[in-house]
């Protein structure tokens, strides 16, 4: 029998701690949009829980609420009604100050259109969000060059987004992402702006990321090749999750 | 709260130059106008202010508020030299001028146009009594000859002051025989004559003001009840400095309220402008912001990086006025003074007192030209800013 | 009739941005306005000059007192249709603020000289019967709030004392720039009081003021004035009114010239912030003009669309700027009081203003103007605005 993604979430990924409570749980989650007089309901009591070091993909078609769910996940939406508990904090039930400082010590993030400062160079942009922790300079540079190492752009640290094609600045993205070694990585269309090899080697560099990192990865894709790469399939329609006839992703592990 | 770096600010203010140039050009000119003003306000006082002595005592006539309106007759003023206390020169005379002023109508050098210069009766006492006054070309007028000495400021500025040169009044001709400095103070304006060739020559029963210093400078006090209360004299004495003070009070207020008023409304001008730069630079940037705000960064960190740029371009506006209203400095100018109806030649003085004031109007003007644009920027809504991008 | 309603469309479409560059204009058109109005403030003496008038000074300053005996034979020479005189009086009502000019003046033969001080015969006899007795032009009488018949005391400045005048009479200006905020009063009451005190000074005269019939014979008039009393006691020096008040208004020219300056800086400052508004503008909407471009309209449409827009803000904040300095200038020449008799908005000003709303106009646009009809089509249609 096809595993339910929500009541029996696969074995935990290797590198995982505390393997048994999940990373993230939702319970109710709701939103909703108004305009004027209307309101719009985008999800509708989402349940979902994502094990420390997974890798899933949230999809859908346009409209079904994937990014609102990301966006909540992410912490930077709050939700009509529900709990989003990651690390066993409910993000819910933040004030706006404290949910900020939570995204700084805890998410890292990669946008479609990379989201880079064009005024500050790959290396000060990876640096960006260690300003909000308390390092000092010297720690700062260590961490951030290591971070471009990591995806391999050592040599163009000094380099400003408009002079790194989309693949490295999309590369540039991830290094800022995980910068700050954050507990979940939350991915909205990476490979949206991207031709297919430049997509095939980031997702390559994510995998290879999640799996030396233990990095847990939420990520909403269109993107059949990008999905292939998550460990599990989520899908959404008009707002509530959605069982697949193949719930678990073909050939992952 | 953790801020965005000045890199970031700064590099967004040269990446877009010709808005940034065009908006600090704006912010430079109002700050040229209020720098300017202070200046020349600034250089009226220091040029009258620094006329009086701190030692010595003016005497004129009660209410007369300037020299050529006073007159102190021949008994009264031989009254005023029985004081006591009065100090010694060198020589045991008592260090007390009896002084005629009155205002001859000249023409200016170049454009021929008329004003009044100041033409003062003195002596040796008269110039022991400002050590200011230098002698640095020619020599001094005789006494009992119809010769006069002229400061800089006037030999330069009027035709036929200059040395060597001659006036023609009162029925004989004058000739300059010597120039003098003032250091920059009131006396660079005027000519200077023998007191009793002037009295003789203009047919004059009075003098304008008697100037003199007291031994003591404590016993000012009694020396000015005495005269004040004699009821041969209808006489009031007051310290140099301060009678020069009050004389640059009318020009100076004036200048420098009208000044400050122009520059307040100036700077509406300006202020619009910035206010449209960074409403501009924040629509441009919201997905930045989004971006920023996702990775973390708070409300006040926002706020505060759009204000640092609106400050950061209106510092530059404000130094580049501030440079050019410092050229001013080496501009001479000559107004006539309200209050003694005759010429007063000037400098821009530039003070860091002045100079602070500018860098804080402009940056007062950066503040509330970009405030409202950074509070904006501050209230988006992450998710807003990320799908507009 | 469609470009028109194309640009209206356009300039609004950033509301904000336009309203702020609205209120730039008018408040730079409107500084420009007032400045300029007090620098023609400066000048209403000699705007009022009449061309039949002469004024005769000591030569060697206005504060030397001419004798009285010169009447006559000034009176008596070619040309010459009147004469009268008066002194500056300088004295202070109250307070320093409250300046205005007191003159003791030779009542009958000084009003023929000056027709355009309107009185009524019977406050004008009542006036040349009282000796004590002062006319104050109407805006005078107004600001203090007198009526006939007050007294009205002055604290002497050059001729010391409080000297009390009776209101005999209150006149009006004949045209607009006519000073309605002087005071006459007799001359003799002034002679008689010092020759009482002192004995000296008592037939001393500050300016003789004299008619002539022929204004062409102006100068030639002045120099047979100054010719009769050269090389005497008191030699003088005779001009035209008009020149005589442009000599004072010499004495202020380095404040007049910083003024001048100053007024042309607010035009450059507004210039620059509208041609900030205008290259944001252009900047913006260049793939729209590459794309019109690229339809067929001629390059030279763009790059009047983008002046047309600019002259349309450039013009509806001149318009609103103008508006603004009527009741502006009222508002300054109530707050400066007695400084400036005349203080009016000027034809010529209004012009200049208009004229330096469409300068503004037309050089904001210059710049962004160039630069987007350079542009080629492929480019500007890249162009992510």
């Amino acid at each position: 029998m096809p595993a339910d993604p929500r009541r029996d979430p696969p074995a935990a990924a290797p590198g995982g701690g505390a393997a048994d409570t999940p990373l993230i749980r939702i319970r109710g989650l709701s939103k909703a949009y108004r305009r004027g007089e209307q309101v719009i309901p985008v999800l509708q009591g989402i349940d979902l829980d994502v094990r420390r070091a997974e890798f899933i993909a949230l999809m859908g078609p346009s409209g079904s609420g994937k990014s609102t769910l990301l966006n909540l996940v992410a912490g930077i939406d709050k939700p009509d009604a529900g709990r989003i508990e990651i690390g066993g904090v409910d993000i819910a039930r933040l004030g706006e100050s404290e949910l900020a400082d939570w995204r700084a010590a805890h998410v890292g993030f990669v946008f479609q259109f990379y989201n880079l400062m064009p005024v500050l160079t790959a290396f000060e942009n990876v640096e960006l969000p260690l300003l909000l922790t308390g390092l000092s300079r010297r720690q700062r540079r260590a961490h951030a060059g290591a971070a471009l190492e990591m995806v391999g752009l050592a040599d163009r640290v000094d380099h400003y987004p408009n002079e790194l094609s989309g693949g490295q600045q999309q590369r540039v993205a991830i290094a800022r992402a995980l910068v700050t070694d954050p507990t979940l990585v939350v991915a909205d269309e990476p490979t949206g702006d991207l031709d297919r090899t430049t997509g095939e080697e980031v997702l390559g560099l994510m995998d290879e990321l999640h799996r030396e990192l233990g990095k847990t990865i939420v990520m909403v894709t269109h993107d059949p090749k990008a999905a292939a790469r998550a460990q599990r399939l989520v899908h959404l329609e008009k707002g509530v999750l959605v069982d697949e006839p193949e719930a678990a992703a073909p050939g992952r592990r | 709260m953790r801020a965005l770096p000045l890199a970031y600010v700064a590099r967004n203010l040269w990446v877009r130059r010709v808005t940034t140039l065009l908006t600090a050009l704006g912010m430079a000119l109002v700050a040229y106008v209020f720098a300017t003003v202070l200046m020349m306000s600034e250089g009226i006082r220091a040029a009258l202010v620094a006329t009086g002595q701190p030692d010595n005592v003016i005497v004129l006539r009660k209410g007369a508020g300037a020299e050529i309106n006073s007159g102190i007759t021949r008994p009264q003023a031989a009254v005023l030299e029985t004081l006591p206390g009065l100090a010694r020169d060198t020589g045991g005379r008592p260090l007390i001028s009896k002084e005629p002023v009155v205002l001859n109508s000249l023409p200016k050098r170049g454009s021929g146009k008329p004003s009044n210069v100041t033409l003062r009766g003195t002596g040796p006492a008269g110039l022991a009594l400002r050590p200011q006054v230098r002698l640095v070309e020619g020599r001094m007028f005789r006494p009992g000859t119809a010769e006069i000495v002229a400061g800089r400021a006037t030999a330069a500025g009027f035709a036929g002051t200059g040395l060597g040169e001659s006036l023609r009044f009162a029925g004989r001709d004058w000739q300059v025989v010597g120039l003098f400095d003032a250091g920059g103070t009131g006396f660079d304006s005027e000519l200077w004559a023998d007191a009793d060739v002037l009295m003789q020559a203009f047919r004059r029963a009075s003098y304008s003001s008697v100037v003199f210093r007291l031994a003591d400078p404590a016993g000012f006090e009694a020396a000015r009840a005495q005269i004040e209360t004699d009821p041969r004299l209808t006489l009031e004495a007051k310290p140099e400095t301060r009678f020069y003070a009050e004389q640059s009070e009318a020009l100076a207020s004036f200048i420098r309220i009208l000044g400050l008023t122009l520059s307040v409304i100036f700077s509406i001008g300006a202020v619009v402008g910035a206010t449209i730069t960074m409403f501009a630079a924040v629509a441009q940037r919201v997905g930045e912001i989004g971006t920023l705000r996702a990775l973390g960064f708070r409300r006040s960190a926002v706020l505060a990086a759009f204000l640092a740029e609106s400050l950061l371009l209106a510092l530059l506006g404000g130094a580049l006025g501030l440079a050019a209203a410092s050229g001013m400095q080496s501009v001479r100018v000559s107004t006539v003074n309200f209050q003694t109806f005759s010429e007063l030649a000037f400098q821009f003085r530039l003070t860091p007192a002045i100079a602070l004031q500018t860098l804080g109007f402009a940056l007062a003007m950066g503040l509330v030209g970009g405030f409202v644009p950074a509070w904006r920027a501050a209230r988006l809504r992450i998710v807003d800013c990320l799908r507009a991008a | 009739m469609f470009v028109l309603r194309l640009l209206l469309k356009n300039a609004f479409r950033h509301r904000l941005r336009t309203a702020l560059t609205v209120l730039g204009l008018v408040v730079a058109v409107c500084a420009y306005g007032l400045l300029r109005t007090v620098i023609d403030a400066w000048y209403a003496g000699a705007e009022a000059s009449s061309s039949t008038r002469l004024v005769t000074r000591s030569a060697i300053s206005l504060t030397f007192p001419l004798p009285l005996s010169y009447a006559e034979r000034i009176r008596g020479l070619d040309g010459v249709s009147g004469v009268s005189w008066a002194n500056w009086f300088g004295g202070i009502y109250v307070t320093e603020r409250n300046f205005f000019a007191q003159f003791a003046v030779d009542p009958a033969s000084y009003l023929a000289l000056y027709p355009e001080y309107r009185l009524s015969d019977a406050e004008r006899q009542a006036f040349f019967r009282d000796q004590q007795g002062a006319v104050v032009g109407r805006k005078l009488a107004e600001k203090f709030g007198w009526k006939i018949g007050d007294q009205i005391p002055l604290r002497g400045t050059i001729y010391p004392g409080t000297w009390t005048f009776t209101l005999r009479g209150i006149y009006e200006g004949a045209e607009a720039g006519t000073d309605e905020q002087q005071m006459l009063f007799h001359w003799k009451r002034l002679s008689e009081a010092l020759r009482q005190r002192t004995g000296a000074g008592s037939d001393r005269v500050g300016v003789f003021v004299i008619g002539i019939s022929d204004p062409d014979a102006a100068a030639a008039i002045s120099q047979r004035v100054d010719t009769q009393f050269r090389n005497s006691l008191a030699e003088t020096l005779t001009e035209t009114e008009k020149a005589f008040q442009l000599g004072f208004v010499a004495m202020s020219e380095a404040i007049l010239l910083a003024i001048r300056a100053v007024s042309g800086i607010v035009i450059v400052i507004i210039m620059a912030v509208m041609a900030n508004t205008m290259t944001m503008t252009a900047r913006e909407r260049l793939a729209e003009y590459a794309t019109l471009k690229a339809l067929g309209f001629p390059g030279g449409f763009v790059v009047r669309l983008l002046f047309g827009e600019s002259l349309l803000i450039a013009g509806l904040g001149g318009a609103l700027g103008i508006a603004a300095s009527f009741p502006a200038v009222r508002l300054v020449g109530q707050l400066t009081g007695t400084l400036f008799p005349v203080f009016r908005l000027s034809p010529t000003t209004l012009a200049l203003q208009v004229a330096a709303s469409v300068t503004i106009g037309l050089v904001a646009a210059a710049w962004p103007a160039w630069r987007t009809s350079r542009i080629g089509i492929v480019n500007g249609l890249r162009h992510v605005g």
